[in-house]
Order: structure tokens, then C-alpha cells, then sequence
């Protein structure tokens, strides 16, 4: 049985008069993976930002509407509380310098002040980091700070930093832009991996990664969500002229 | 033609001559006004310098306790008081660089650094000193606090605007609320450049006279009430510089051998230590 | 991995979540109370220069600016000599002291600025700002003041050692430090382009210099030397021990260099703790007041400048 975890209503987003995002509905289910996709600008980070109340932090952004995280609306809930329910990944990896390894898989808690014994630490640390395909790498130099890991290292830590909060869903903005293709291919792979407990929704601006690793595809095009649909349909047989004109290269 | 360009030449060789000459004639006086401190003042330290109060005028003798600790409890006070009003202020301006605020705000930052420390010990006085019906260290702590507030906050706002926002948006994308975000990782993350500035805020107030001339005054006697009078290293090497007598005088050298060592190792540890704890981005 | 969420876990992060809410507002609420302190404390010291030194703005008028007279016995206050004392040393501090702050400048931004030489040069630099300026007015007590006197013994003036002079030389050293480290700054901003252009049309190294990078660099120089200025303005103690601390005007050039004098300065430090009525010390404030004005406009168009030069 399907149950939906995500639901935007008529959600919109604007930075001061500027409206970025506009009117966009969408219902996600949960353990799929969501890719969105578009031309710079089109508005798909602006709407990632929106679910976890990310969008807002920043000076003159506003939103209008609602989005439902397993039925209640985000923007009723306290900010602070939803973002600790909802994972987030960005585009630059970018685990804190001034912690180990070690205390970067659990910084949400650690900055947080949340106590738990070093026994429960322990375990949280093992599990995301082998959730997140990093622990065998790592395991010996838990407690060294991970400015010598690769970029793909770093951004599999960040993964990980963020499967310890036990969220439900994961947002992930652009995460294999700034690495390079061995690096993407072992994030994609986790991707299939990440699936089976999470919901994964996966901005990119390379089409093709979304037609690896999606189950369904967004596209957004100047602000507007003009097609959702099961990804392969979307990539043979596209319902709307302009995400065929996006598939065949017409505009990026 | 080849006149010319060795005659453009030479000229260019004269001139870095010129330059050279100029820019290492500086260390002269610096190594001559040193030299002399120490020489004058190292053979003045011994523990009973250290340890007692300056005597009487006609006796030998005599030391710098009184301003020794002087200067410790009112820098300390001062510091006390101004790293934390000089951070927030400090993270205020690099956190919201575009508000109305933190323009006018800023604006005073930099009109206090450059308000003549002479005319903040005027203020303090009528602030603090007429009120109390008394000189006292509070006061003098007051005024070293007014000066160290424009070095902490502009070192804290550079330190942290050099910070990434990246740091900031993975912090708060995993729910950490925005006042633990401040102070668990872009604070401790902008350490070094935090640290350095307060500890050099420390080694300018430290030397500093004219602030303490009208409100911590002076003590001969060793004092650690915050009502009452207090002296000062500073004001030590002032008054007893300028005073008639040499075993005074002998007094403000070893009081200047101090204060410069003291001043010299701070910086020294400043630069070392922020080399050392630099958090690597 | 992941049952269904624990209610109990899940209320007790809604409740912390909560109070972190509280948190961060009062967190905020404290920046920005801390900011404003900085406005009240300006505004505090503006407030109370005026407001004490009321008493003699009413009585005396602007007149005070120019009166030559400074007799508190006889309850008479001028402001002419201090305004010449401080305008003196000042600028003979600064004449003194441009030529070495612009070839620092030049030696560290230009021709030498990685090494352990420069880092040598560059580190004393920063020690000669950090030295307290008590010690060198004490060093020139008792160091330069002998050595000015046999000089003014061999030219032929008065041998009063102590002096405008002897203050100017002193402050002279003080403030290299500024004009040169932002001239350091400013030197290495200049964009390498723009060299290697003269460069490729055959110039020296001096014609680059006087050509391209000066040029290029001027007013963040000169804003280098304001800030210089603002900071000879309003030094106190190494003047205070050095100048000798007459209100007298000279009578003529040689005196007012030679010579002993005041500064505006050196007058507060001096005479504040012995100002007895009311219209003594308030007359020794308003002079506080225009030196906090001098002072303060002089820097800040100084760093006026160089926001304007940083962003372009």
C-alpha cells in the first residue's frame, strides 16, 4: 500500500517580489526516489529549501501554501523540529572542520546537546556510516578531523551526518555537481541503496542522473512544476512540449 | 640609446637603494628604544621588586606590586566585560552586514577607534568617578573596556565573515537551532582569528595611561577594591619617570622592562597560537 | 532500519525544539541589544563633551578657537596655543614619518613582499605599534631630550631639550605603522596585469613603481596617512612627557619648533586633575571636544577612502 510522506498545496515561494516558485502541487510516496530537474533558475532548489523550512532563512524569502510531512502542514510546526525530521545534503560537501569524523555523524545531536551514552553514539556511528557505503574507509581514523577525505568521502559523510537523525526523508541539493565521475557513481549507487529505508528527493541538473536514479522525475521550468510523472515515461514519451524541448537539449 | 636605458637603469637601482635604506632604517630606533628598556630596566627585577610596594620618597628599594596587580585586575574586569559585548557586536555585523543597524552600529565601531584615549578617561570620569565621589579601578576598568571594544568586533566580524555559509546551512539543515549554530561551530570555528583579536585588545589596554590618568588615578598602596584608587603599570612609569627623584626613576624602568616583555610575549603567543589552532576550512 | 518513530523520542525532540525556539529569539535579541550599545556609547560621549563643556562654549564663544591667552589663575582661555602645538608636532610627525612609512610600503608590497626577510621587516613593523607609548615618551626623556639639547646647544637656540621637536620625532616613530601597513595592503592589490603591461614596454622597476603603482594606489596612500594623522592627533603620553607643557604662544617659528609647548592633549592630561571651578574645567573639556571632533573626522575619512578603494 502506497502512503504518501510528502504533499506540497499550492505551494509558492518568492525572494522579496520576485515569485520563484509558483503554485505547485505534488505528492511523494514514501521509499521512492524523486529526482527534479530543470534549467538554472527554474525554481527546483527554491522548492527543496521549502520543504525543510530552509528557504526562509534567508533575508526577504518568503512562501505561500502548504507542504504535508506525513499529513501535517510544515509551516504550522516548529522550524527547528522539522528540520531535525528532514535530512538534507548540499551541493558542496561540507562536513564541520572543527569536528572528527566521529562527532560529525552525530553532530545533530551533539550541537544539539541531546545525551546519549557513548554505547548509543557508537552504534549510530557504525550504522550511517555503513548506511552511507564510508565506514570500512574510515573506521580506523574515526577520531581524526576529515579534511583529508575526498570529496566524495566528505559527501558521503554528510549522508551519513544526516541518516543519524533517523529522518524519514531525505532532500538532497545538487549532491554530485562539485564531484568528480568516480565520486558521483558511488553517491548514485548509494542512492539504490538509501531507498529501501528512506525517501530520497534528489535535485539535479544533469538529466541523465536523473533517468538513472529516479523512480520519478519532476521538471520545473521557470517556476512551474510542468510535469511529474514515472521516470521512464517522462524520459521516452513526454506529456508537455517543453520537457521534451529539456530532454532534447533544446534549452539546459 | 643605450645612454638612456643605463642611465634608466641606474636610476632604478638608486631608487631601490633609496627604499631599502628607508624601510630597514626603521628597525633603528625600535632596536635603540628596546635595547635601552632592557638594559636599563632587567637589573631592577628581583622577587622583593616584585613583590613590594614602592618606597617613600628618600628610601631605596621599594617594587611594583601595587601596579602589578593593578593592572591584572583591571584589565582582567575589562576584558571580562568587553570580549563578550565585543563578540556579540562582532557577530551581529558579519551575520547581518545589510541592515539599517549595522550601519550606524558600525559606523561607531569605527568612530571609537578613533576617539583619542584621553577624551574616553573626560567621559568615564563624569560617568563613573563624579558619581561615585571617587577614583576608583571600576572606572579605570570602564574606559580599558571602551578601548578594547572596537579591536574585538572588528576582529570577530572579519574573522567570521571569512567563514562559508555552507557551514551555516549544514548546521541548520540538521535542526540545530540558530544561537547553537553561532556559538558550537561558527564561533569555535573562527577561534583563531576570535583569540587573536582579544589578546591583542589586551596587549594595547595593558600599556595604556591616558584613560587611568582621571579615573583609576593611582595608588602607592596595593589595593584590590574595585571603589577605591588603584595603580596601574602605566601610570607607575608616568608618574615616577617624570618625578625628581632616581630611585623612582629606577622603579619605572623596571616597570617598563615588564610592561614590554609582557606586551612582546603576547604578541609573540598571539601570532603563534593563531598559526597553531587555525581550524582548517 | 527504521521502525515506526518512537512517540515517546519524537515528544521529547518537539519539546526541546520548542524551548530552542525561545532560545534563539533572546539569542538574537542580545546581537542586536550589544549593537546598539555601540551607538548609546558614541552618543554617550558626544552627549557628555557637550554638556560639560557648555559652560565655556556659553561664555567664551567660537572666539576661544583663536584666543592666544591661556591663564586659569586669571580665569582667561584660549585654545590658539594647543591647536598650534597640536597642528605642530602633528605635522612635523608626519612629514617625518611619510617617507619612511611609503618606502616600507613600497620595500614590503613590492619589491620584497614573501621571505623571511620581509616577515622580519613586516614583524617590527608591528612591534614598533605594540611598544606602549609611555615607554617611548620615557625613553625619550631620557635618551633623546640630552641628545636634541646638545644639538640645539650646536645650532644655536635655545637647549631646552624637551620640546615641540623632540615630541614630533618621537611621535614621528609612533606612527609609521599605520601609513605603511595599509600601504602594504594597498601595494599588493595592485593587479599584475596592469604592470606586466609596463614592464613589457621596457620600463625599470622605478618607472613601474612611479608610473603604474603609485598612481594606482594614491588616495588609499593618502587615507593611509590620515589615519596616520588621527593617530598623531590624539597621542597623549609620549607628548605630555616631551613637550615641555608651556601655554605660552612662541614668538616666532624657530621658538614654536624648538621650543616648549602644548598640545590639546597634553593640556587635558596635565591640568584636568587640578581644574578647580567650574569654568576651568569646563574650558578644558571643550577643548576635549574639538579634539574628539578633529580626531574623529579625520579618520573616518580616511576609512571612507579606503571602503571606497577596497570596492572598487
Amino acid at each position: 500500500m502506497e502512503s504518501t510522506i510528502v504533499k506540497a498545496e499550492n505551494y509558492n515561494s518568492y525572494f522579496g517580489d520576485n515569485h520563484v516558485v509558483k503554485d505547485v502541487n505534488i505528492s511523494i510516496n514514501k521509499n521512492e526516489v524523486i529526482a527534479v530537474m530543470g534549467p538554472s533558475g527554474c525554481g527546483k532548489t527554491t522548492f527543496l529549501r521549502g520543504i525543510n523550512r530552509m528557504h526562509e532563512l534567508i533575508p526577504n524569502a518568503t512562501s505561500k501554501g502548504k507542504i504535508l510531512l506525513d499529513g501535517e502542514n510544515v509551516y504550522d510546526m516548529n522550524a527547528i523540529y522539522v528540520r531535525s525530521k528532514i535530512g538534507m545534503v548540499f551541493q558542496r560537501p561540507n562536513p564541520f572542520p572543527n569536528l572528527s569524523i566521529y562527532e560529525n555523524v552525530v553532530a545533530g545531536y551533539l550541537l544539539n546537546g541531546i545525551k546519549i551514552s557513548k554505547a548509543d553514539k557508537d552504534v549510530i556511528v557504525e550504522k550511517s556510516l555503513t548506511s552511507a557505503a564510508l565506514w570500512k574507509e574510515v573506521k580506523d581514523s574515526l577520531h581524526k578531523k576529515g579534511t583529508f577525505l575526498s570529496g566524495g568521502q566528505q559527501q558521503r559523510l554528510c549522508i551519513a551526518r544526516a541518516i543519524a537523525m533517523q529522518p524519514e526523508l531525505i532532500l538532497f541539493d545538487e549532491p554530485t555537481s562539485a564531484l568528480d565521475p568516480i565520486s558521483t557513481s558511488s553517491v548514485e549507487a548509494l542512492f539504490h541503496e538509501l531507498k529501501a529505508n528512506y525517501t530520497l528527493i534528489i535535485v539535479t541538473h544533469n538529466m541523465q542522473q536523473a533517468a538513472r536514479v529516479s523512480d520519478r522525475t519532476a521538471f520545473f521550468y521557470m517556476g512551474e512544476l510542468v510535469e511529474f510523472d514515472d521516470t521512464k515515461q517522462m524520459f521516452t514519451n513526454p506529456a508537455d512540449q517543453r520537457t521534451q524541448n529539456y530532454i532534447t537539449g533544446r534549452f539546459s | 640609446m643605450e645612454l638612456n636605458i643605463r642611465l634608466r637603469n641606474t636610476k632604478s637601482a638608486i631608487f631601490k637603494g633609496i627604499i631599502v635604506f628607508f624601510a630597514f632604517l626603521i628597525t633603528v630606533p625600535l632596536i635603540v628604544v628596546l635595547g635601552y628598556i632592557i638594559k636599563q630596566g632587567i637589573f631592577q627585577v628581583n622577587w622583593h621588586f616584585l613583590t613590594s610596594v614602592p618606597a617613600p620618597v628618600g628610601e631605596t628599594g621599594g617594587g611594583i606590586i601595587n601596579a602589578l596587580v593593578g593592572s591584572f585586575i583591571m584589565v582582567m574586569v575589562a576584558a571580562v566585560v568587553a570580549i563578550p559585548v565585543g563578540m556579540a557586536a562582532g557577530i551581529y555585523l558579519s551575520e547581518n552586514p545589510r541592515s539599517k543597524l549595522a550601519y550606524y552600529s558600525g559606523l561607531c565601531v569605527d568612530i571609537l577607534q578613533g576617539v583619542p584615549s584621553i577624551v574616553v578617561g573626560i567621559v568615564v570620569y563624569f560617568w563613573i568617578v563624579k558619581p561615585l565621589g571617587t577614583f576608583s579601578s571600576l572606572s579605570g576598568s570602564a574606559a580599558l573596556a571602551i578601548m578594547m571594544l572596537p579591536i574585538v568586533i572588528r576582529s570577530t566580524e572579519q574573522t567570521l565573515k571569512m567563514l562559508p555559509d555552507s557551514l551555516k546551512e549544514a548546521a541548520l539543515s540538521l535542526g540545530v537551532p540558530y544561537h547553537r549554530v553561532i556559538l558550537k561551530v561558527i564561533v569555535p570555528c573562527g577561534f583563531a582569528g576570535i583569540l587573536s583579536g582579544i589578546m591583542l585588545s589586551i596587549a594595547r589596554v595593558i600599556g595604556e595611561t591616558a584613560p587611568l590618568l582621571f579615573t583609576a588615578f593611582g595608588n602607592p598602596y596595593l589595593s584590590y577594591s574595585l571603589t577605591k584608587p588603584m595603580e596601574s603599570l602605566p601610570h607607575l612609569i608616568f608618574t615616577y619617570a617624570t618625578s625628581p627623584y632616581d630611585d623612582w626613576h629606577n622603579l619605572a624602568w623596571g616597570a617598563s622592562f615588564i610592561l614590554l616583555m609582557f606586551v612582546l610575549v603576547l604578541n609573540i603567543f598571539t601570532k603563534v597560537l593563531t598559526r597553531k589552532w587555525k581550524v582548517q576550512l | 532500519m527504521y521502525k515506526k518513530t518512537n512517540k515517546f523520542v519524537e515528544n521529547k525532540r518537539l519539546k526541546l525544539s520548542n524551548s530552542q525556539l525561545k532560545w534563539e529569539t533572546i539569542f538574537r535579541r542580545i546581537l542586536i541589544a550589544m549593537s546598539i550599545l555601540l551607538v548609546i556609547i558614541i552618543l554617550g560621549v558626544l552627549a557628555t563633551l557637550i554638556v560639560e563643556s557648555m559652560p565655556s562654549i556659553k561664555s567664551l564663544g567660537i572666539g576661544f578657537l583663536w584666543g592666544k591667552v591661556w591663564d586659569p589663575v586669571s580665569n582667561i582661555y584660549g585654545a590658539y596655543p594647543f591647536l598650534v602645538g597640536t597642528l605642530l608636532t602633528s605635522f612635523i610627525a608626519l612629514i617625518i614619518s611619510v617617507p619612511f612609512s611609503y618606502a616600507i610600503a613600497i620595500y614590503l608590497g613590492e619589491y620584497n613582499p614573501k621571505g623571511w626577510l620581509s616577515d622580519l621587516l613586516k614583524n617590527a613593523i608591528e612591534l614598533i605599534a605594540a611598544v606602549p607609548s609611555i615607554i617611548y615618551g620615557f625613553w625619550g626623556l631620557f635618551v633623546l631630550v640630552p641628545i636634541i639639547r646638545t644639538f640645539e646647544m650646536k645650532i644655536g637656540v635655545a637647549p631646552y631639550g624637551i620640546g615641540v621637536l623632540t615630541s614630533s620625532l618621537i611621535l614621528a616613530v609612533m606612527i609609521i605603522p599605520y601609513a605603511a601597513s595599509l600601504g602594504i595592503t594597498l601595494i599588493r592589490m595592485v593587479p599584475s596585469p596592469l604592470k606586466e603591461a609596463a614592464y613589457g614596454l621596457g620600463a625599470t622597476r622605478f618607472e613601474v613603481i612611479r608610473s603604474v603603482i603609485m598612481p594606482y594606489t594614491r588616495s588609499g596612500l593618502f587615507a593611509g596617512v590620515l589615519l596616520s594623522l588621527g593617530r598623531a592627533l590624539g597621542e597623549t603620553m609620549a607628548v605630555t612627557m616631551l613637550i615641555g607643557n608651556t601655554s605660552a604662544v612662541a614668538d616666532s617659528i624657530k621658538n614654536a619648533i624648538f621650543g616648549p609647548g602644548n598640545t590639546m592633549a597634553s593640556v587635558i592630561a596635565n591640568e584636568f586633575t587640578e581644574a578647580d571651578h567650574t569654568e576651568y574645567l569646563s574650558a578644558l573639556i571643550e577643548l576635549g571636544l574639538v579634539l574628539f571632533f578633529v580626531t574623529v573626522i579625520i579618520n573616518l575619512i580616511g576609512k571612507r577612502i579606503i571602503t571606497r578603494f577596497t570596492n572598487d
